[in-house]
C-alpha cells in the first residue's frame, strides 16, 4: 500500500435532497469527513442515512450533492461514473451467475488498475471456498462477505456500506466486522458505513456522524464522540468509551496482559493474555454500565482495574440514572450509576476518584 | 399424393412471414413490454388494452381496418406507396405489418410479466459497477428473463404460422405472393382435396405441438432449477 499522504485530510461532503411525493422528510447536510478510514453514520431509522448514501452514489437525485475525493469530484457525475462502491443492505448478487462469475463481473468493469486484486479480495473475506456456488446456496452472512468482495474488485475510490450486516443473523456479524477491519486495513479509502447500531460503529469506526431527521446532529472522531455527554451515545444502553492504548507487558504467570496509555502510570488496564508485542497498539472498549466509583482505592476486590480520575462532567439520564464523566490519564471514561449514589457520593465536578473497572472488551489489533 | 411446389412455396412463405414477424416483435415488444412493467402512468393502462385487443378481437376486424389503412388514399398505404412504388395490400410486406398487430400481445405479455417479476435493485447495484444501460440489458436483464424471452418469441412465431383471418383480408390468396399454409389448407377444403388437406393439417398441429412441449418442458426444467 502506497503512504497516504492526506491521512488527515477532510473531504466536504454537502448534500441537499427533497424525495418527490414525501413533504415531511428532507435531507440538508454539510460535513466534513476524513478521506482515509472508517466514517459511521448513525442515527435512528428514517433519519435519512439511507438517502444520504444513495445520493452519494447518485442513485437519489439530489438537488444538490458535493464530494470531492481527492481530484475526483463526483458531484454531477451519472451513477455509472461515480466510481464508488456500494454494498446494499440486501446482498443484491446476481443469480444466474456464481459467486466467482459476480466477482468477475465487476472486476472486469473496474474503474482502475490500481484496485485491489481479485487475490486479496478473496482473502480479505476468505470466499475462497465459495467462488463455484451459485447465490442461492450461499448464508445471508456469506452472501454479504461476496457483495463486499465484489464491491472492491470495481476500484472504488470510496466504499459507501448501507447496514451491511442488518439483514445477517447475528452469529454471521462478527466474522464481517473481523473481515470489514481487514479490508480497511489493507485498503486506503474512506468508507462511509450506515448503521443503527452502536456495537458495530464503537468496532469499526474512526469518526464518526450523527444524524436525525434529515440533519447533522454532531460529528468528530469516534472517541471524543464517544464520550460526550450532550449527545444521546452517551445514555444508550450498550454506551461506551474506546481507549486507544498500548501493550506494556505480559504476566505470564497470570496469563494477563497490561495494556498503557498517557504518559502517567494511571493510565493502565490488565486484560486477558494478549498475542501481541510490547509496544502494539490495541484498542479496548468499556462499557458505561461496567464501571462503578469509589471515593477511596478498594483494597479488597476482585476487581483488577481501579484507576484514579478527576470527574469532569456529570449527566442526569432520567430520575434513577447519572452518567459521571472521568479524566485518566488524558482520556475520558463513562461511568453509568444511580443518581442515589451519585447524591450519597456527593460526586461533582473536580472531585477525585477511583473507576473501579469490571470488563474490557478488546476491539481490535489493527489500530 | 405428396405434397405440391404449391403447398411448399406456401410453407415456405409461411416460415419467413413468421421468421421476419417475430424479429420485429422482440425489437418493438422488449422496450414496449419494458415500459409497460416499469411505468406508473395511467397511460400505460390505456396503451396495454390496445397491445391486447388483437386477442379478443375477430380478426376479420382488424384485417378489415389494415385493409383500409393499406389503401393508397390513405396515409399509411399512401406514404408506403410513394417511398416503395409499391401497395400494401396484397403484399408480403403488407402481411408482415398485420402479423405485427395480430401477434403483438403474444410477445408483449410475457416479456412484461417477465420483467415485472425481474428484481430491478439488481440493475442499481451493476450502475455503481459502471455498467452502462446496454451492458446491463445484455448481461443482467437479458439472462435473468431468458424464461421471458423464449416464451415471447415461441409463441410470437407459432400464432403468426397459423394466421389465417387477417391475412384472408390484406393479403388474399396469391400463391408464392401472400398464399400461407392456413390458406392453402381452406383451398385444399374448399376443393375438396381432404388428402392434401391432411398433410397440411397434421403438419401444422404436429408442429405447434412439438413447439408447445418444447416450451413448457424448457420452462419447466428451469423453474424447478430456480426454485
Amino acid at each position: 500500500m502506497s503512504v497516504n499522504l492526506n491521512l488527515n485530510s477532510l473531504m466536504d461532503l454537502s448534500v441537499k435532497y427533497v424525495p418527490s411525493g414525501d413533504s415531511n422528510f428532507s435531507l440538508a447536510l454539510k460535513v466534513k469527513l476524513p478521506s482515509s478510514g472508517i466514517t459511521a453514520v448513525y442515527g435512528p431509522s428514517g433519519c435519512g442515512k439511507t438517502s444520504l448514501l444513495r445520493c452519494i452514489a447518485g442513485l437519489a437525485e439530489a438537488e444538490h450533492c458535493q464530494l470531492s475525493i481527492g481530484e475526483h469530484a463526483i458531484g454531477d457525475l451519472p451513477v455509472t461514473k461515480r466510481q464508488l462502491g456500494y454494498v446494499f443492505q440486501e446482498d443484491r448478487l446476481f443469480p444466474h451467475l456464481s459467486v466467482e462469475g459476480n466477482l468477475d463481473f465487476a472486476y472486469k468493469r473496474r474503474f482502475s488498475d490500481e484496485g485491489p486484486s481479485k487475490h486479496e479480495v478473496i482473502e480479505w473475506l476468505d470466499i475462497e471456498a465459495l467462488l463455484n456456488r451459485k447465490p442461492d446456496q450461499l448464508s445471508g452472512g456469506q452472501k454479504q462477505r461476496v457483495a463486499i468482495a465484489r464491491s472492491l474488485l470495481t476500484a472504488p475510490r470510496c466504499l459507501l456500506l448501507d447496514e451491511p450486516l442488518a439483514g445477517v443473523d447475528s452469529k454471521a456479524r462478527t466474522p464481517i466486522l473481523f473481515h470489514l477491519e481487514t479490508v480497511a486495513a489493507n485498503l486506503d479509502i474512506p468508507m462511509i458505513y450506515v448503521s443503527h447500531n452502536l456495537d458495530e460503529i464503537i468496532r469499526l469506526a474512526n469518526h464518526l456522524i450523527i444524524m436525525d431527521q434529515g440533519q447533522l446532529v454532531a460529528d468528530g472522531p469516534l472517541l471524543n464522540m464517544l464520550s460526550r455527554l450532550d449527545l444521546e451515545l452517551a445514555q444508550q444502553e450498550n454506551a461506551a468509551v474506546v481507549l486507544n492504548t498500548r501493550i506494556a507487558g505480559h504476566d505470564g504467570d497470570y496469563s494477563l496482559t497490561h495494556l498503557a496509555w498517557g504518559d502517567s502510570e494511571n493510565g493502565s488496564l490488565i486484560i486477558g493474555q494478549l498475542p501481541g508485542a510490547i509496544g502494539e497498539r490495541v484498542r479496548v472498549r468499556i462499557p458505561c454500565r461496567d464501571v462503578s466509583i469509589a471515593l477511596e482505592e478498594p483494597n479488597q476486590s476482585s476487581i483488577l482495574n481501579v484507576l484514579p480520575g478527576v470527574i469532569s462532567d456529570i449527566e442526569l439520564v432520567d430520575g434513577a440514572r447519572a452518567i459521571v464523566k472521568t479524566e485518566v490519564a488524558g482520556q475520558s471514561i463513562l461511568a453509568r450509576i444511580t443518581r442515589m449514589s451519585l447524591e450519597c457520593l456527593q460526586l461533582e465536578k473536580g472531585k477525585a476518584v477511583f473507576l473501579q473497572i469490571k470488563t474490557v472488551a478488546l476491539l481490535s489489533e489493527h489500530q | 399424393m405428396n405434397l405440391l411446389s404449391s403447398d411448399i412455396a406456401a410453407l415456405w412463405l409461411t416460415l419467413q412471414l413468421a421468421a421476419v414477424t417475430t424479429i420485429i416483435l422482440m425489437v418493438i415488444g422488449a422496450p414496449l413490454a419494458w415500459w409497460l412493467a416499469r411505468s406508473t402512468s395511467r397511460f400505460a393502462s390505456v396503451i396495454e388494452a390496445m397491445v391486447a385487443l388483437p386477442l379478443i378481437l375477430p380478426p376479420t376486424v382488424i384485417g378489415f381496418y389494415l385493409l383500409i389503412a393499406f389503401s393508397p388514399d390513405n396515409f399509411l398505404g399512401g406514404s408506403w406507396l410513394a417511398l416503395t412504388g409499391q401497395s400494401l395490400a396484397f403484399t408480403f410486406s403488407g402481411l408482415v405489418i398485420g402479423s405485427v398487430i395480430y401477434s403483438l400481445p403474444f410477445v408483449v405479455q410475457p416479456l412484461q410479466s417477465g420483467f415485472q417479476s425481474f428484481d430491478h435493485k439488481l440493475l442499481e447495484a451493476a450502475e455503481t459497477m459502471g455498467s452502462g444501460s446496454f451492458d446491463r440489458f445484455f448481461n443482467l436483464i437479458i439472462p435473468l428473463t431468458r424464461r421471458a424471452f423464449a416464451t415471447a418469441a415461441l409463441l410470437g412465431f407459432a400464432h403468426t404460422m397459423g394466421e389465417f383471418g387477417v391475412v384472408l383480408m390484406i393479403g388474399g390468396n396469391i400463391p408464392g405472393e401472400t398464399q400461407v399454409l392456413s390458406i392453402a389448407l381452406y383451398d385444399h377444403v374448399e376443393a375438396l382435396d381432404y388428402q392434401r388437406a391432411h398433410w397440411l393439417a397434421a403438419g401444422l398441429l404436429i408442429f405447434s405441438f412439438v413447439l408447445l412441449v418444447f416450451l413448457y418442458g424448457f420452462n419447466r426444467n428451469k423453474g424447478i432449477r430456480a426454485g
